[in-house]
C-alpha cells in the first residue's frame, strides 16, 4: 500500500495534538484541500485545526503549494498556518 | 561564497561580516534580527520544518543570485527557544557595487519572512503563549519583489 506522510506544524500541530499522520495515498487526482477535507472529517482537534482552510498553508515533498494542487505521487504533505520567520 | 545554517546556536557577526569582506567584492551589506522584548515577552520559541528549511532557505539564496551579481551570501536563522535581546537571523551580502548588496539584502529578509517554513510562538509572564499571525504587510512586502 504507498502511503503519504502527513506533517503538522504550529498551532495546526497543537489543535491536532500529534506531530504526524500516515494515510493510504489517495487517487492522484485529489487535491491537498480534498486531504485536509478528510481529516477535518474527523473532527476533534483535527475539525478544530483544519476545518478553515483560509487559515491553512501546504507543502507536498518540500515545496509551498496552494491548496488545490494534486497530490499525485507525493510522499510528504505538510499542513500548517502561514510562515512567520525572519 | 553561498551558506546557509540553520541552527540553534548564537552567532559572531564580526566574524560573518569578516568572511564577505573577503570574498573580493566593493561591498557588504547585511541584517540582524533582534528578539523584541516587548509586551512583556519572556521567550520566544521558533519551531520549523526540519527537512524542508534549509532547502528552501537554499532557494530563496539562489533567487537573490539570479537577481543580483552576487559574490558572497550568508544567512543563518536560529530555530528553538531564544530571549528578548537574543540575535534571531543574519543575512549578509558581498558584490562588486553597494546597489545589488543593499537591494539583495532587503530582499532576502523580507523573502525569510514570507517564504521559509518557520514559525513563531511567543511566551509570556502573565498569559498563555501565543502563535505569531502572519501580517499581510509582510506578504505583499516581499510579492512587491515579484518582477
Amino acid at each position: 500500500m504507498a502511503t503519504l506522510d502527513i506533517l503538522y506544524f504550529a498551532w495546526v500541530r497543537e489543535l491536532i495534538g500529534r506531530d504526524d499522520d500516515q494515510v493510504e495515498r489517495p487517487a492522484p487526482d485529489s487535491t491537498v484541500a480534498d486531504l485536509i477535507d478528510m481529516l477535518a472529517s474527523r473532527g476533534g482537534g483535527y475539525a478544530e485545526a483544519l476545518g478553515d482552510k483560509e487559515r491553512l498553508r501546504a507543502a507536498l515533498d518540500q515545496h509551498f503549494v496552494v491548496l488545490d494542487t494534486p497530490i499525485g505521487q507525493a510522499r510528504e504533505l505538510a499542513i500548517f498556518p502561514p510562515v512567520t520567520g525572519g | 561564497m553561498k551558506q546557509v545554517s540553520v541552527q540553534a546556536e548564537d552567532f559572531d557577526v564580526a566574524a560573518e561580516l569578516s568572511a564577505l569582506e573577503q570574498v573580493g567584492g566593493g561591498g557588504v551589506a547585511s541584517f540582524t534580527g533582534i528578539v523584541r522584548g516587548e509586551n512583556d515577552l519572556t521567550a520566544l520559541e521558533l519551531q520549523h520544518y526540519p527537512a524542508m528549511t534549509a532547502p528552501q532557505v537554499e532557494r530563496i539564496v539562489e533567487e537573490a543570485m539570479t537577481r543580483w551579481p552576487l559574490l558572497g551570501v550568508r544567512v543563518i536563522h536560529r530555530v528553538g527557544r531564544l530571549s528578548p535581546g537574543d540575535r534571531i537571523v543574519f543575512v549578509g551580502t558581498a558584490s562588486r557595487h553597494r546597489t545589488a548588496a543593499l537591494e539583495s539584502c532587503a530582499f532576502l529578509i523580507d523573502w525569510l519572512k514570507s517564504h521559509a517554513p518557520f514559525w513563531k510562538k511567543e511566551h509570556f509572564a502573565d498569559r498563555d503563549p501565543t502563535w505569531v499571525e502572519a501580517k499581510a504587510e509582510d506578504e505583499a512586502k516581499a510579492y512587491g519583489w515579484t518582477k
